[in-house]
């Protein structure tokens, strides 16, 4: 890309119900990313713009926004993948209520997460208080432990994004939680009754469109909601799927 | 202006003030003492510095090498922190940095296995033995959601997206804290018996970095205002390498474990140039020839490890060394190759983007570098802060009574340089301690009176940029700050140049005055980088005028009018405390005696 390169942005802006799209231009240099021009904006001409962001780096999940239509992190979204022949339009995600500018209000994830059981590990294995845990077993839950919990899952799922069933889905988020905490190693709650009922997963007809935007590559539908799906249906419904259970349960569920 | 100068209470025995590692585990251990705690953090939960960790957490579990024990851990620190450190804290730092590794556990956390099933550690600079546990490079993310989702199930009270902007007093004694919600920019005063600050460091008062926005020295700032001792704050940790391009990107941080699983340093001419400068005091731990390093990194217990494995603030000397002398890369660093393993061992790509995925990302996605096939090119970074709150070692309470610190904003463990990993250990460990001192206090003391003046003045004073007449940006002026430092007191220091820092520092102060801000209240960030630059410049004076009381070199603070160590200044902190009349004074404060015990450690590790 050539350096020093103007362009303009569409960014929309405001609180509640009132909210507009806002055209501002600033100079690309080579290597940024939407986050920095969303800086460069903020200081050269709209010192009130709103937006969140700590790491700069993909780590943090705070960054999240919707790019040209598309959820994102923006800073890890380089200007130079984007079409700069047309203005780049910023959005706050869709799927929760926005406070202001970019920043939206996601406390209801906050909730969510806390009305799941809490890890509950088994007793130690050795008498110093320490537990044996191989490294080819901890891995399944280390990838569901990778989530930055940015939400842009749960800003694409439909269930939440246009149906608006924050009442009574948890979103794929929170199907990873649940996901690390069933398949850790050490734990030995129960959480499918919560996941049936309270975070109806029922509701996932696995479009798959969570797994495509987690920035941590998490598998989130073929590696967590499908195996929960089929432990919620195994213990609540059909007997006979359990033939077709992708992995073993690590113990017999308590009733 | 909507809401005028009203405001909200809350009351709790134990205010803790920042939700990273640190805070956190303070919140939980008060919590558990019974406390009704708060926690109040800038940013969502989980968000926090601590997030960002890469390499790991430091712990003698002697489970890689059974030769580790604290008491190595302890001379490990102590001669990274060239001996300033505060001794109790390197003490129980290294005997209960352990058990709060398995707590981790306890709650959750899945650290990288060992062959037979205990936590993994790794190689780090300036550790005799491999201790950092680990899970690949994203151990920070590993620790604070663990603590957080066990947080939230101790019945905190937690105020996410507030920032607080005053500690309030009664007497000698902290009694309360005034701040406001960033969503509304609403007042909120915030009754306490006790107070933790667990609110990280300073990176923004330089211009190139690795932290975040958050990082303006809240915690050093207020306890300043509160009549604290801030100590140490000439010590500055450049990490040695940030990456250096694309300029967008410039000091983000490419972790040490890159070193640790092998990764060399070269300058342009292609040379290993690490080995040329190997200080006396590591001669014999360090090896002399690449296939030694090369040995260790692969675990040979009777290697010694490889000179880029050295202390940070010698590494990073090292590289300005290179870059100045015409020997950088082309976009002023040097390399950090990972990519030469393949050499070594069959399918390095698949082993690189394993030991170290989130750096595969990082430069994959922000710089176009695939680094299992190409070198990176990186350079110092400003990273961590040694100085801050000035604390007792056993209960982290700071010279005001009431008010406690724990994790970056406190001082004392690391002394003149941090070792790698001794910062997320510093978090539990003291954190831990700052929890449940500060809770005993709150049962022991009981509520104070809190003045509504001094509530109003502090609340006019914050809505100022809003109503006055200036014609100052915020945003420039930190910039202005930011280049100010790193120009005149960053990596290498002289005399000439720091007063100018001062000078310039007091320039802006005066220009802050005049900072204005449009719209609103409402998450309004012009309005935050106002109120955050009084801190900041608080913070940035202390480091300079710190940093020219110290007239010598040692661990982070390098002069070139004194470029070496003086053994007449080997045994004081510099301490900066507020006069009454508001001015900054800079003193000399002599580190106690240590116990013979501990002298014996020394002595015997070498
Ligand atoms: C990129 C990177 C990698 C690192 N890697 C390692 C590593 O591998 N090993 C290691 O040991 N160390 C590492 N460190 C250092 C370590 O991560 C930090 O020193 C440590 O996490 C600091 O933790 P803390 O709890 O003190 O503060 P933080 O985690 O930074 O938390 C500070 C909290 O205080 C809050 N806060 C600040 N000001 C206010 C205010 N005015 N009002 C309300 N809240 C406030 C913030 O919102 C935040 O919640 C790394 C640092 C960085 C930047
Ligand atoms: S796969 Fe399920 S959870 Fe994921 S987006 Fe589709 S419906 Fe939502
Ligand atoms: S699962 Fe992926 S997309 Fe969803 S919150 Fe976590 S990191 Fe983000
Ligand atoms: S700022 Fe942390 S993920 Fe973007």
């Amino acid at each position: 890309m050539s350096s020093g390169k103007t362009v303009s942005f569409w960014i929309s802006r405001g609180e509640g119900d009132r909210t507009e799209f806002k055209e501002y231009s600033t100079t690309i240099t080579e290597g940024m990313v939407v986050l920095d021009a969303v800086h460069q904006i903020q200081a050269e001409s709209a010192p009130d713009l709103a937006c969140r962001w700590n790491c700069k780096a993909g780590k943090c999940g705070s960054c999240s926004a919707e790019v040209n239509g598309k959820p994102a992190l923006m800073c890890m979204t380089r200007m130079n993948d984007l079409d700069l022949s047309q203005p780049v339009s910023i959005e706050p995600m869709k799927a929760f209520p926005r406070i202001r500018d970019l920043v939206t209000d996601v406390s209801w994830n906050y909730a969510v997460k806390e009305r799941i059981k809490k890890f509950n590990p088994r007793a130690p294995d050795s008498p110093d208080g320490t537990w044996r845990m191989q490294q080819a077993d901890v891995e399944r839950a280390q990838e569901f432990r990778k989530c930055i919990e940015c939400f842009l899952c749960q800003d694409v799922c439909h269930v939440l994004r246009e149906h608006g069933r924050h009442d009574r889905f948890g979103g794929p988020r929170h199907f990873v939680y649940t996901a690390a905490l069933e398949m850790h190693p050490l734990d030995t709650e129960n959480r499918l009754k919560g996941l049936k009922d309270t975070d109806g997963i029922g509701y996932c007809n696995i479009t798959k469109c969570c797994t495509k935007v987690c920035p941590e590559h998490i598998t989130i539908t073929d590696n967590a909601i499908i195996p929960l799906k089929e432990r919620v249906a195994d213990e609540f419904y059909d007997p006979l799927t359990k033939l077709f259970r992708i992995f073993k349960p690590k113990r017999e569920p308590r009733r | 202006m909507e809401q005028g100068s009203s405001y909200t209470s809350h009351k709790h025995d134990v205010l803790v003030i920042g939700a990273g590692g640190a805070g956190l585990r303070a919140s939980i251990e008060a919590s558990a003492c019974g406390a009704k705690v708060g926690l109040v953090c800038k940013s969502l939960l989980g968000k926090a510095h601590t997030v960002m960790a890469e390499g790991g957490v430091a712990a003698a579990l002697g489970n890689v090498d059974d030769r580790d024990n604290w008491r190595v851990h302890f001379s490990d620190t102590m001669r990274g922190g060239q001996y300033l450190n505060n001794w109790r804290m390197a003490e129980l730092h290294a005997k209960e940095a352990p058990d709060r590794v398995r707590e981790l556990e306890k709650w959750g956390a899945l650290m990288d296995r060992t062959p037979d099933g205990r936590i993994l550690q790794r190689n780090f600079g300036g550790h005799r033995y491999p201790r950092l546990a680990h899970v690949g490079d994203r151990t920070g993310l590993e620790m604070i959601r663990t603590l957080q989702d066990h947080g939230i199930h101790q019945g905190l009270d937690v105020f996410m997206e507030y920032t607080v902007l005053e500690l309030i007093k009664d007497g000698d004694r902290v009694v309360g804290a005034l701040g406001y919600d960033r969503e509304r920019g609403r007042f909120h005063v915030f009754q306490a018996n006790a107070i933790v600050l667990a609110t990280g460091g300073i990176g923004r008062a330089y211009k190139i970095t690795s932290n975040s926005w958050e990082y303006t020295g809240d915690g050093h700032a207020l306890a300043y205002l509160a009549g604290a001792d801030l100590a140490d704050m000439e010590f500055i940790q450049f990490h040695p390498t940030g990456m250096v391009w694309p300029p967008s990107v410039k000091g983000i941080l490419v972790t040490e474990g890159v070193r640790g699983e092998g990764g060399v340093l070269r300058n342009s001419q292609g040379k290993r140039f690490m080995f040329d400068d190997i200080p006396d005091l590591y001669k014999d731990q360090t090896a002399d020839n690449e296939e030694e390093g090369w040995r260790y990194v692969t675990g040979d217990k009777d290697a010694r490890r490889p000179p880029e494995l050295l202390t940070r603030d010698h590494v990073a000397r090292c590289i300005v060394n290179e870059t100045k002398s015409g020997r950088g890369s082309p976009h002023g660093g040097v390399f950090l190759d990972i990519s030469w393993v393949k050499e070594k061992i069959k399918d390095s790509e698949a082993h690189i983007r394993k030991k170290l995925p989130s750096m595969y990302h990082q430069f994959k996605e922000l710089a176009g570098i695939d680094i299992t096939k190409e070198p990176m090119e990186v350079g110092p970074t400003t990273h961590y802060i040694m100085g801050g709150i000035r604390v007792d070692g056993d209960t982290q309470m700071s010279t005001v009574p009431g008010l406690f610190a724990a994790g970056e904003c406190a001082s004392g463990l690391h002394g003149a340089n941090r070792l790698g990993g001794n910062s997320l250990s510093d978090l539990l460990v003291f954190g831990k301690r700052a929890g449940e001192h500060a809770a005993a206090f709150a049962t022991e003391h009981g509520e104070g009176d809190i003045d509504a003046n001094v509530i109003g003045a502090a609340i006019d004073e914050s809505l100022a940029p809003f109503e006055r007449e200036g014609d100052e940006n915020p945003y420039q002026l930190q910039y202005e700050l930011q280049d100010l430092m790193q120009d005149h007191v960053g990596i290498v220091r002289n005399e000439a140049d720091m007063m100018k820092g001062v000078a310039g520092v007091r320039e802006l102060e005066e220009r802050a005055k005049k900072a204005r801000v449009d719209g609103h209240r409402e998450f309004n960030p012009g309005w935050h980088t106002a109120l955050d630059l009084r801190n900041l410049l608080i913070v940035s004076e202390a480091i300079a005028r710190s940093a020219l009381d110290r007239t010598e070199s040692r661990g982070g603070h390098f002069r070139e009018d004194f470029p070496a160590k003086d053994e007449g200044q080997a045994n004081h902190n510099t301490v900066v405390r507020r006069s009454s009349e508001g001015s900054m004074n800079v003193s000399r404060q002599q580190i106690a005696a240590m116990s013979d015990e501990l002298i014996d450690i020394i002595k015997e590790m070498g």
